[in-house]
């Protein structure tokens, strides 16, 4: 994961010129997925970057969360790009696509709607594919010390002394 | 240099589990004199080392030996390998608590008397009453220095508190404070101030909480009477020809196993492993397992009823921000039968961090239902649900044969299902829960469901005969003289009040006994 997209080698230009779009929100090329603006770039070592884009656009679609940039939801399930996991992401999203083209849509990825794409994971709730994702998303997502302050989540206190000198009992409103 | 007894030495006192009850019992004993060897599983963790990070410390700290679940409650479903959290470390789950301390009522000693026959509970009454208790219970009070007691201010409110203070006033209620907590609010004991940390659920880095780790065990280590052996996992009791049990088996930090000779053993591993390790060492003599003659070993378990609200309000709260349990409404707490229950309930505030928060707001729920409610997380306020659960004797703790745990021995299953009395009594508390927060201008409420249990009790319980229960008056096995039960497994009936002041009473209590009778010569 890269802030700002750059790949051994190759300028941001170069990078996205050697890009297709995956979805709206996407663009993937051989062996990565950068967002579409080119602020942020994952290399992929084992899953099709477009099912890495995938996994990130179920991601959200899971935990909507409309102030949380996609970068998050890509640190969340990045841990699927391994020789143990890849196979049976694949073979969920595979599923996950075929679901979309059931309900009409070319791809989950082309599936513009949030509540299409919602309707699409509903009817594949239980499956295993879908629990482990949600249930990975659990810490992968919250469990980010990145995420907490977009929550207004302050963390540990112990370092600044605690609370008791920094709004412990502050609440002015009641 | 730490006090060291022999394997072979046979007039020590064995204490499985340094928690509440066993920390207690060991300190309490050596400083009578008595030579104790406390075995615990887990290894020494003091406040320097907790992390103020609720995953981290939940890795850190937590008993995950496997375990199975069954039955119709929902953490079966959300938290199949995980029924409880409880602590494996030395001070056990004192390290996590978040220190209420109250007492029972007088009339929750006798609930079969107080509230008669109740369909598929096993009501039972205690052996002893309130008044028994009385002198027991300002022990532990002023050993654990809790608040509002011995002359103690209470503790500052937080955020969170103030919120559930002016929601319990516009309610009408009158009995909320910042509760009864072993927490220090002002220097004692050589324990400084709380600093609203807002981690007591990860361990107290600043040792205002009362934790055996650092409280009893240091103390009792200090006498030279007890040693305290870490990483030492108890397996089985082992007893002579006669029944007497005469020392326990466990395996070392290597898995290498060990028979410490003993005099007496006291079994305090919390209210799974207690009557796993019994129902473990079953044997010819005791077929069914150690002390369980009256078939009660396992039964009765009791989680207390739980649950917890939240409210999100159009403006921030940050509950976070200080003590997790902060303040406590006792209203509801009494017998009054006509509210469709019997028993009472305690209402307390309750502070998650994000990360908790979104394991636990609603397992398994996903969305923007799910999410919508976490983007209010700093307008939130919270509050936990804790009372009096049925004792019923199909709610129980049993060996599964299918499922091994790292030393081979088969795992616990915790059974569950909620009594009819506890759905009822759930529901009035979600009721008054979310009107509290109403009452101060919630624009959404949550009743969520109970987590993984922290309150396990009953699975070896205190009855006057022997057909009813597993340990008499004083947590003596009823079938083997020199075997005690000496954790919250112990309890008759839960009541409303969190346990362990009452566990750490009754542990202050048996080391009076047990020390008297070993120097009269009767044990
Ligand atoms: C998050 C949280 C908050 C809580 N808040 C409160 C509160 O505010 N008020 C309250 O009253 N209670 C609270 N509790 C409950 C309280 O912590 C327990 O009731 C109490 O600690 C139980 O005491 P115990 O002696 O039965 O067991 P524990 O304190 O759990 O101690 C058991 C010990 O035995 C050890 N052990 C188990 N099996 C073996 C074995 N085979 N060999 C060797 N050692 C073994 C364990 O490792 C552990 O150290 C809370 C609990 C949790 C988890
Ligand atoms: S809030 Fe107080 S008791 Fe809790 S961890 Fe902090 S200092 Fe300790």
């Amino acid at each position: 994961m890269t802030h700002t997209a750059s790949r051994p080698g190759l300028t941001r230009r170069q990078l996205l010129a050697r890009s297709i779009a995956a979805g709206a929100s996407f663009m993937v090329g051989a062996g990565f997925v950068a967002a579409r603006d080119g602020a942020w770039a994952m290399q992929t070592a084992h899953l099709e970057p477009r099912s890495m884009a995938t996994l990130i656009q179920m991601a959200r679609d899971i935990y909507p969360h409309d102030q949380l940039a996609d970068e998050f939801y890509a640190i969340a399930v990045r841990g699927y790009d391994s020789p143990e996991a890849a196979p049976a992401m694949e073979a969920g999203i595979a599923a996950l696509d075929a679901a979309a083209e059931g309900h009409g849509h070319a791809s989950y990825l082309d599936t513009h709607w949030e509540r299409d794409r919602v309707d699409i994971l509903r009817g594949m709730e239980r499956s295993a594919f879908f629990q482990t994702v949600r249930a990975g998303l659990v810490t992968g997502l919250y469990n980010q010390p990145d995420v907490w302050p977009v929550f207004g989540y302050e963390g540990e206190s112990f370092s600044k002394g605690g609370y008791l000198a920094r709004g412990f009992d502050d609440i002015a409103w009641l | 240099m730490a006090t060291k007894f022999d394997l072979d030495d046979d007039g020590v006192v064995v204490i499985i589990g340094t928690g509440a009850g066993g920390g207690t019992l060991a300190n309490e004993l050596a400083q009578r004199g008595v030579k104790v060897v406390a075995l615990e599983a887990g290894g020494r963790h003091l406040p320097t080392d907790y992390v103020n990070d609720e995953w981290d410390a939940f890795v850190q700290l937590s008993w995950l030996d496997a375990r199975t679940t069954s039955g119709s409650w929902r953490v079966a479903r959300d938290f199949a390998g995980l029924p409880a959290w409880i602590v494996k470390a030395v001070g056990g789950s004192t390290v996590h608590w978040a220190g209420a301390s109250l007492r029972f009522q007088p009339h929750e000693w006798k609930a079969r008397t107080t509230y008669g026959h109740v369909a598929g509970a096993n009501l039972l009454d205690w052996p002893i009453d309130a008044d028994e208790m009385d002198p027991w219970y300002a022990a532990a009070e002023d050993k654990m220095g809790v608040t509002l007691t011995n002359g103690i201010p209470g503790l500052p409110g937080n955020n969170n508190y103030k919120v559930f203070e002016a929601g319990a006033k516009a309610l009408g209620y009158s009995q909320v404070s910042t509760g009864r907590m072993a927490i220090n609010s002002q220097p004692r004991d050589g324990r400084p101030a709380c600093i609203q940390l807002g981690f007591c659920f990860q361990g107290c880095k600043s040792y205002a909480k009362w934790s055996t780790a650092y409280t009893e065990i240091p103390a009792g280590e200090a006498t030279g009477n007890l040693e305290v052996r870490e990483n030492a996992q108890a397996l089985v009791i082992e007893h002579d020809a006669n029944g007497k049990v005469n020392g326990v088996v466990y395996a070392d930090a290597d898995g290498v196993h060990h028979k410490q000779m003993a005099r007496v053993v006291c079994v305090a591993g919390n209210s799974i492993e207690t009557p796993r390790i019994l129902l473990n060492s079953n044997s010819a003599l005791f077929p069914d397992g150690l002390a369980n003659g009256s078939g009660q070993v396992g039964r009765n378990y009791m989680r207390h009823m739980t649950g917890s609200v939240y409210g999100i309000f159009d403006r921030p709260v940050k509950m976070w921000r200080g003590t997790t349990m902060a303040g406590i409404i006792n209203d509801e707490a009494h017998h009054d039968p006509s509210r469709g229950f019997v028993g009472g309930y305690e209402l307390e505030t309750l502070s998650l961090g994000l990360p908790f928060m979104a394991a636990f707001l609603d397992p398994g729920g996903w969305g923007r239902e799910f999410t919508s409610a976490l983007d209010g997380y700093e307008n939130m306020a919270g509050m936990w649900i804790v009372g009096e659960d049925m004792p019923q004797e199909t709610n129980r703790i049993s060996l599964n044969f299918d499922v091994k745990d790292q030393f081979g021995l088969p795992a616990p299953n915790v059974h569950f299902d909620d009594h009819p009395n506890d759905v009822a009594m759930r529901n009035h508390a979600y009721r008054q829960g979310m009107a509290i927060y109403q009452a101060v201008g919630a624009t959404r409420v949550f009743p969520t469901p109970p987590y993984p249990s922290t309150h396990n009790l009953g699975t070896a319980r205190m009855s006057e005969h022997a057909r009813d229960g597993v340990v008499n008056r004083w947590g003596q096995a009823h079938e083997v003289s020199n075997l005690f039960v000496s954790d919250g497994s112990q309890f008759t009936t839960g009541a409303a009040e969190n346990p362990t002041l009452t566990i750490v009473a009754l542990a202050i209590r048996q080391a009076d006994h047990i020390a008297r009778e070993m120097n009269a010569g009767t044990l």
